[in-house]
């Protein structure tokens, strides 16, 4: 039996293949997104945004500046921290105390507010962002041709979710950063920065989504709206994985790549609706999301 | 005394201000344009419906325009493909996202915070995606061409002045439900729940039930709201089931003040007009948007009539207890 | 006092509406671009459009029978009441006498039925659907620049011809996305060649890979991508990245703007076929109009772009020939006169109001074959007008009288 439901062995593990590529991108954006949710309770819906201005940025670099791709990758998402850094300290600290709908709905107008912008000055056709010279060509796997690209996108996303993972549960920085979004009063009488620490971690939320955007360039056309389509799915992602758990946000990202790639193999219609199939199902036989603890 | 003279002050104007609003919306389209002021109301009304939830219960809807959309697509299909009168047309709307309401908030209601939120939203994409794929909707061309025909076999819709009239009095019937369910004694149960839920359960009350109750009610009302809209403009399109119309009526409540009776219809209005104004320019519309909101969260987070009630009520030094 | 404020700002919501319905007076000829300024067609219509309009207002000479001209412009947003309100406000109170260009097919199909009622022209330069000459054809409606009949019909015929004969389609999941696709599917079948799978993929979707992979093991010589926008960008871009057309497949886009491929670039794009209806750099007439228009854009004017300024100039002669601004004679006197502008000669309308015109099929220039700034088009060969429309024996239009 050389197929497998209608499709040939070859072909399906091509599919798969790209559904890992698919879920690779969205476990750098699910990630920061269950970072921020995780540890400040902030809904921000500018994650999209922030992705899009990664890509913008590294386009802005090489094409104005003629900074190299590899160079971009640690400037843009550097870049798009800082910004991080302003939006938290001069918006989002505001609300500190407020219902977080009030944090969602910032964010959300945040997200407009940029989307707006960009989509004014570059209009929407976007702009193209060539693929690095050593990533270029692909190989003959056998039973498909594999971008280079492509495969680098895979290596790249999980070196940096397992970094952060390290960063936040391994070691002393993440350990106050824990205690300082758990149990802010306590950790602030000992003398640690909270507010600090609360900045800089909605700042590595957006940075980790600007990583994402400079890998995305070379693929997806660098558009004002290349967020918009993607925040929907990854918020959906981290309410499946459960809005707790970081590690269950990559998981289920990467998961969902899968299902989203046999979907496009039986039902390529339905590939964009496939996550809320499926944030429904399991929302109502494990409400806390499937890695969540509530 | 002093009390009894008030609640009678009150009485006056709350008479001075019907009065007010009945004949602003009587006199309107003798000074603009009446599909102008029928899409206002039409938004007004899915605005206060959506408030109801957000204001009065606690629950942000992210999928409200599946409710709008599909109470559209629903009045249009019987009226031109089953050549129903106008008022049959709406109702089988009403009826229709009533149950789609009834649906969704079983599934949704279970949840709470931005769980509830997202579930809504998938589900609401779930109802877009049904939408698309329908042959009755005829994808993104939307049913078109909808006649209007007559309201109860005498009112000719097609006169624009008739048609405001019709849609006129329906939004400010399904303004007034609102308040009735507001200020009566389920509202208050729901207003006990969205401040202590535990203790209204401990209280022996069926909370989910009046949270179900509520969210049917809501749906219905922007399914009205979505059905009028069917009638005035004539046609349902995909845009009346998209997310980015659920988004636009959070703002426009956001705008006008979350939890205030009268504020999404400040917010709507507000927003519809400065969408009619801005389309003959090159003004980016999308920036000002966003920044409004921003800017309402962060200074205005009570919204313009919220804002305006709290200032007022300061010089006057009476309570803020009508909400 | 909670009321007393109601009443203020009931006032000031009433007061803000009222700015919306503005009144203009009668005494002139009144254009109205209703287009889509800041939205995924805003490159290929857009400001363009209006610059376009402007420029044809400017070129037949800023007055019509003794009366000034004036162009406005509405953004629609893709939004299709605020579409539709646009249309009825204008025809209803704001006293336009034609509105052109219209990009968004469900929008247009409203703006049909608007214009039938109020008795004025709408000439429509950016919307695809054929139900605009076909099931919803209208008197007063115009068909100006490109349906998806001519689109599929052209490319798809050519690139058979000219050996494609096995192909295999990726249609987006909308009604424009499956005429498309069917339009296509036909024309191959007809010039004997074979549609070996169709896969519709959700709109606005990033990723193509795995349906690009599904055509690549189709082994079909063409795949056709059927369509439009950014879509069709991200599908030619990631079909080169996955070497595609290294390995001999051939690409053929059913709608590509030349806005599409300078956003691409020429690396990606190079080898696509499509159908257009004009092209800047055909002849010295189309290269002066268009470098006037990039002067004031800062882009070559797509054919959309194009259409607009034609469809603008013809009405505009036909209001002199007919005197007067009435629809019904300036329509009669708009199918009368043969159309002849910067870039088209002697096209006509026909009974069901399509624009007859040629078409031109064209190939995407290599890198190395580019001599200047976009540059990007090698024309191959001219489609006559009648091969590019659904000849009216197929017709599904009232208007047309059968046999």
């Amino acid at each position: 039996m050389d197929s497998f439901l209608g499709i040939s062995y070859p072909a399906l593990f091509g599919q798969l293949m790209i559904g890992l590529i698919n879920g690779s991108f969205y476990a750098l954006l699910s990630l920061g997104l269950a970072v921020i949710f995780g540890m400040l309770h902030v809904v921000n819906f500018a994650h999209g945004a922030q992705y899009m201005l990664g890509a913008f940025f590294a386009w802005f670099l090489l094409n104005m500046l003629g900074i190299s791709y590899w160079q971009a990758l640690l400037i843009a998402p550097l870049a798009v921290a800082i910004f991080g850094v302003l939006i938290e300290k001069f918006l989002l600290s505001r609300l500190r105390g407020k219902d977080p709908i009030y944090g969602l709905l910032l964010t959300f107008g945040l997200a407009m507010t940029l989307e707006g912008t960009f989509q004014y000055f570059y209009g929407s056709s976007g702009r193209t962002y060539a693929v690095p010279e050593g990533l270029t060509g692909g190989l003959h796997l056998g039973f498909m041709y594999l971008p280079i690209y492509r495969a680098w996108v895979i290596v790249a996303s999980l070196l940096v979710c397992a970094a952060t993972w390290y960063l936040i549960e391994k070691t002393k920085v993440g350990m106050y950063l824990r205690a300082a979004t758990e149990k802010s009063l306590q950790t602030q009488s000992f003398g640690i920065n909270v507010p600090l620490l609360i900045t800089l971690t909605y700042a590595v939320g957006a940075g980790l989504a600007a990583f994402a955007g400079v890998l995305a360039a070379p693929i997806y056309q660098v558009g004002a709206l290349m967020g918009q389509n993607m925040i929907i799915v990854v918020f959906a992602i981290v309410v499946i994985g459960g809005m707790g758990s970081i590690l269950g946000a990559v998981a289920t990202a990467y998961l969902l790549g899968l299902v989203e790639a046999i979907t496009k193999i039986y039902y390529p219609q339905g590939s964009s609706i496939a996550v809320f199939v499926v944030m429904a199902v399991v929302l109502m036989i494990r409400p806390a999301g499937l890695f969540g603890k509530e | 005394m002093a009390d009894s003279s008030s609640i009678k002050s009150q009485w006056h104007m709350t008479a001075a201000l019907a009065f007010v609003c009945v004949a602003t919306l009587i006199a309107a389209p003798f000074f603009l344009y009446p599909i102008l002021l029928a899409k206002l109301l039409c938004f007004a009304l899915f605005a206060c419906a959506f408030n109801l939830l957000i204001g009065y219960v606690g629950l942000l809807s992210f999928g409200h325009a599946a409710f709008f959309g599909i109470a559209a697509y629903t009045t249009a299909h019987a009226l031109k493909e089953w050549g129903f009168a106008a008022e049959l047309g709406l109702l089988i709307g009403v009826f229709v996202s009533a149950v789609i309401g009834f649906l969704i908030g079983l599934l949704a209601i279970r949840r709470q915070g931005i769980y509830f939120s997202m579930i809504t939203l998938a589900l609401a994409q779930l109802v877009y995606f049904f939408c698309l794929q329908a042959p009755f909707t005829h994808g993104e061309d939307g049913i078109q061409n909808v006649p209007r025909g007559l309201w109860f076999g005498l009112i000719d819709l097609n006169n624009l002045s008739a048609l405001y009239y019709v849609v006129a009095t329906l939004c400010v019937f399904g303004y007034l439900v609102i308040w009735r369910v507001v200020n009566s004694p389920f509202g208050n149960i729901l207003k006990a729940i969205r401040e202590n839920e535990p203790r209204a359960i401990s209280l022996g009350y069926r909370v989910q039930r009046y949270k179900l109750a509520a969210f049917v009610i809501s749906a219905s009302l922007a399914g009205l709201a979505g059905g009028l809209k069917a009638l005035v403009f004539q046609l349902a399109t995909l845009n009346d089931v998209s997310w980015s119309l659920s988004g636009e009526v959070v703002l426009m409540t956001l705008l006008g003040g979350i939890g205030t009776l009268f504020g999404p219809v400040v917010g709507a209005s507000l927003i519809i007009s400065l969408e009619s104004m801005l389309a003959g320019s090159e003004f980016p519309l999308q920036i000002i948007l966003g920044l409004i909101f921003i800017f309402c969260v962060l200074s205005f987070s009570r919204g313009i009539v919220g804002e305006a009630t709290r200032i007022l009520s300061r010089k006057n030094s009476l309570p803020n207890s009508l909400r | 006092m909670f009321k007393k404020i109601n009443l203020v700002v009931a006032a000031c919501a009433a007061l803000v509406a009222m700015q919306a319905g503005a009144q203009v007076t009668d005494n002139v000829v009144k254009i109205g671009v209703l287009t889509d300024m800041a939205g995924v067609t805003a490159d290929i219509t857009g400001k363009g459009s209006l610059v376009a309009a402007q420029m044809a207002v400017q070129e037949f000479g800023n007055t019509v029978l003794g009366k000034p001209i004036q162009v406005i412009s509405g953004d629609h947003q893709h939004k299709n009441d605020l579409g539709a309100s646009i249309a009825r406000q204008w025809y209803d109170t704001d006293k336009v006498d034609v509105i052109v260009d219209v990009p968004n097919s469900a929008i247009a199909l409203a703006v049909q039925g608007i214009a039938k009622q109020a008795k004025k022209l709408v000439l429509y330069s950016g919307a695809g659907t054929t139900a605009l000459t076909n099931e919803q054809c209208s008197p007063y409606g115009f068909h100006w620049t490109y349906d998806t009949y001519a689109m599929a019909h052209g490319t798809a015929s050519a690139v058979v011809k000219a050996g494609g004969k096995s192909w295999f389609l990726l249609a987006s999941d909308y009604a424009f996305g499956a005429q498309l696709a069917k339009d296509t599917s036909e024309v191959v079948v007809a010039e004997g060649g074979k549609v070996l799978g169709t896969v519709k993929h959700p709109l606005n979707l990033a990723d193509f890979s795995s349906l690009l992979l599904q055509a690549q093991s189709s082994g079909a010589n063409v795949i056709g991508v059927a369509n439009a926008g950014n879509d069709t960008i991200n599908a030619i871009k990631q079909a080169g990245e996955f070497g595609i057309t290294q390995k001999g497949q051939n690409l053929a886009a059913m709608i590509l703007m030349i806005n599409d491929v300078h956003s691409l670039g020429l690396a990606a794009a190079q080898g696509t076929y499509l159908t257009t209806a004009s092209y800047w750099d055909m002849n010295a007439k189309t290269r002066a109009w268009s470098k006037a228009f990039m002067e004031k854009t800062g882009a070559m004017p797509s054919m959309l772009q194009a259409g607009v300024y034609g469809s603008v100039l013809h009405y505009l002669k036909a209001v002199k020939a007919a005197g007067t601004d009435d629809a019904d004679k300036v329509a009669a006197a708009m199918r009368a006169m043969p159309i002849n502008d910067a870039f088209t000669e002697n096209a006509l309308i026909r009974a069901d109001g399509r624009v007859l015109r040629d078409m031109y099929l064209a190939k995407v220039k290599t890198p190395a074959t580019s001599k200047y700034a976009w540059d990007y088009f090698e024309i191959v060969r001219k489609i006559p007008a009648a091969d590019s429309v659904i000849p009216l024996s197929a017709s599904k239009c009232p208007l047309v009288a059968k046999k």
